[in-house]
């Protein structure tokens, strides 16, 4: 579904990834981990499209298309959807219309009827149970006045309503504590398929207990350094980095 | 690739074009011999034309005020026709009697003023350069009492009303402009709604500037009196020109007890091309009083044309208990610049003054708010709401804020909040990456910024506010 071959990027002058090559099938779950500075969230950036960043290297074939030439609505509409790290707020602009306008671009691009607000409505009930939110956010500003957990359920809500075939999640596990983090693996748990696959990248192996992966890799300086089965985010737990990452970008 | 600067793409002016229907102008250049001829051509009675001359001659002695924030070449008075009129000469009783080049025009401009605008309930009163054209649905509103006529028609019909109000909220003293227009005013609307009653529909004037060179100067009278309330909508086009065309309006509104005025602009003048040339100078003085105990006047406006936008709709909270409303979303782009806000004097016990300012700035736009909160000393209790917020697009632009507050009375209250703000990349980013397109994803951004303001404004024009708001800053963010 997903092939990146040696893809390179950078920010401004700063080179970030350094030729991260990675295959990713339908009804898997791939975990990104590494140190700080690593280029985990940068990656999942690049393939989202986000332009604060350009592509210097490498390919991103995503189901036989060339996904780094397409702009980021084109992508989303694909079917390829980044919860955020750090999610904006948008004054005035209420999450209703926000997430109708979305899901409606995104059904037109697919040649599908738009729904009406009441249409809209219903089908937001039972996403809304999902990540355990109430109605009443639907008429708040997006993001506005919400809490750090408030705004990562509001991004796995987005993920429901959106219902991607590629989901990365970008340290969606940060500034959560415990019983948030239960509520938005569960929410990912639960939109798993077999024809949809997820991109986990986050910092702690706490995460993956509830989000269980098919495979994890660990970046460093910019390059896959190691990959392995769940096993390996346990050993990274128990010994930290260091034994995979040697300082000036060598591999071990 | 960083910020991915886009290219500037500037949507042509959808209206830049001119009706070729003969305009029978007068020379260039004003002295006493321009402000007889007008009279003369319009058969006004001679309290009009003394009027008239009595402005005139003020206005000679005035010196162009230059304390705004805006730069423009200095205007040569003396180059500019003062009076444009269609060569239609009988008066037209019904649309179907419009020149059909005139009917093709407003067709253009998308004015239906068929049976469809009827449907919607809005009655029309159509000016084109400075001679009003047609009146519909006067039938109705005469059933009602209701007057809604050209100002020329008003002069005609009903004197004793017009002499009564006219310049008894803006004196042809008031301001150098305001003493321009006294004196060379071409026509307007005027409307009188009688008491108790209510105007079931919203009233509404479309107008563009048409010969080269032509002034624009409309005067509107729009009285309510005890206990009635009228909405009035404002929206106007006009065609692109190299030459810079003048534009200063007056408009008075009378609110006696009880009454309400709600008074709507949707305004989009040509701005000038993407190197700032041509355009519209809008130099407009538009002030209401609310002269009767709870009267309430309110002014809301979107303003996104003109190269250069000078105005402060006003009201002056006469009678206790008034209120007195603005609204406002200005954007200035390319190279357009704005010094708009407004003026509310608080003269009355327990009056109520809210003021929302949204200026928007893209490319090199130069956007300043200037308002003023006056509490005069009888003002007990007397109550002010500020908010004027600011959105920068693009690292070009410009927003000034110059808030004026001055308070004589002790137990008077103000709120003055302040905000700006920059639309990033990052909140496009967050809504295309949802699928949303990015030229949506500016417009929902900017009308969540606009939302206070567009919920003030009769559904028909909020829909064409938010269009417009949309074309005019396509291709801005980046």
């Amino acid at each position: 579904m997903l092939e990146i071959t040696d893809l390179q990027a950078k920010a401004g002058n700063r080179e970030i990834l350094r030729g991260i090559t990675l295959t990713v099938e339908p009804g898997e779950v791939h975990a990104i981990m590494g140190p700080n500075g690593s280029g985990k969230s940068t990656l999942a950036q690049v393939l989202a499209g986000n332009p604060a960043y350009e592509v210097t290297g490498g390919s991103a074939i995503y189901d036989g298309k060339d996904l780094l030439a397409m702009p980021p609505e084109e992508r989303a509409q694909a079917g390829v959807f980044l919860a955020f790290q750090y999610p904006v707020e948008i004054p005035g602009v209420s999450n209703a219309y926000f997430l109708r306008t979305a899901f409606n671009a995104i059904r037109q691009s697919r040649g599908e009827d738009e729904v009406d607000p009441i249409e809209f409505l219903d089908y937001m009930e039972k996403k809304l149970e999902l990540v355990d939110m109430d109605v009443e956010m639907l008429s708040r500003s997006v993001n506005m006045g919400f809490s750090g957990g408030e705004k990562k359920r509001n991004e796995i809500l987005q993920m429901a309503v959106l219902e991607p075939r590629l989901a990365l999640l970008d340290e969606t596990d940060s500034g959560l504590d415990i019983d948030a983090l239960r509520i938005v693996a569960n929410g990912v748990n639960a939109l798993k398929r077999p024809d949809n696959a997820t991109i986990v990248v986050t910092h702690y192996q706490r995460l993956l207990n509830y989000i269980v992966p098919d495979y994890v890799h660990v970046l460093a300086h910019g390059r896959i350094v190691k990959s392995g089965d769940k096993g390996l985010a346990l050993e990274l737990e128990a010994k930290g980095y260091d034994w995979l990452v040697e300082p000036q970008g060598a591999v071990a | 690739m960083g910020g991915s600067i886009e290219t500037l793409v500037n949507r042509e002016y959808q209206y830049g074009f001119v009706t070729d229907i003969e305009a029978e102008t007068i020379p260039r250049g004003l002295d006493e011999q321009t402000v007889r001829l007008i009279s003369a051509k319009k058969n006004e009675p001679q309290w009009l034309l003394d009027w008239r001359l009595k402005a005139l001659a003020r206005w000679t002695t005035m010196k162009e005020p230059h304390w705004s924030n805006v730069k423009y070449e200095p205007i040569n008075y003396q180059d500019v026709i003062y009076f444009s009129a269609p060569k239609t000469a009988k008066k037209l009783g019904s649309l179907d009697d419009v020149d059909p080049k005139l009917r093709e025009m407003y067709g253009k401009l998308g004015i239906s003023l068929s049976e469809q605008k009827r449907l919607n309930n809005v009655a029309v009163d159509v000016v084109m350069d400075s001679v009003s054209v047609g009146t519909s649905f006067k039938a109705e509103l005469n059933k009602l009492g209701i007057i809604f006529c050209s100002f020329g028609e008003a002069v005609r019909e009903h004197p004793d009303l017009v002499r009564k109000y006219l310049g008894s909220v803006v004196p042809h003293s008031d301001n150098f402009f305001a003493a321009l227009n006294s004196a060379v005013f071409s026509d307007g609307s005027f409307c009188y709604v009688p008491k108790g009653v209510r105007c079931p529909m919203e009233l509404s004037t479309y107008f563009r500037i048409n010969a080269e060179g032509t002034g624009q100067f409309e005067r509107t009278l729009i009285i309510a009196d005890e206990g009635a309330y009228v909405s009035y909508l404002e929206g106007c086009t006009a065609p692109k020109r190299d030459t810079n065309q003048l534009h200063a309006a007056v408009v008075e509104l009378i609110a006696l007890k009880d009454a309400t005025i709600k008074y709507s602009t949707v305004q989009n003048w040509f701005a000038g091309d993407e190197n700032g040339e041509g355009g519209i100078f809008n130099f407009v003085t538009k002030r209401g009083k609310c002269a009767g105990e709870n009267s309430k006047i309110s002014w809301t406006q979107v303003e996104t044309g003109s190269a250069i936008t000078w105005k402060y709709p006003s009201v002056i909270l006469q009678g206790d208990n008034s209120v007195g409303e603005f609204y406002s979303v200005a954007v200035v782009n390319n190279h357009q610049q704005a010094d708009t806000g407004t003026k509310m004097t608080h003269i009355g016990r327990n009056t109520r003054s809210t003021i929302v300012s949204k200026g928007i700035s893209a490319g090199q736009g130069n956007n300043s708010y200037r308002g003023q909160v006056k509490m005069m000393p009888k003002a007990a209790n007397a109550r002010n709401y500020t908010q004027c917020d600011s959105m920068l697009i693009g690292n070009r632009c410009g927003a000034h804020t110059f808030p004026y507050i001055e308070v004589q009375n002790p137990t008077a209250t103000l709120e003055h909040e302040a905000s700006t703000s920059k639309i990033g990349e990052d909140q496009i980013f967050y809504l295309t990456q949802r699928g949303i397109s990015r030229e949506n994803a500016v417009s929902m951004i900017v009308a969540g910024f606009c939302k206070d303001v567009f919920k003030e404004l009769p559904m028909e024009f909020a829909l064409e506010a938010q269009q417009l708001l949309g074309i005019t800053l396509e291709g801005s963010v980046g």
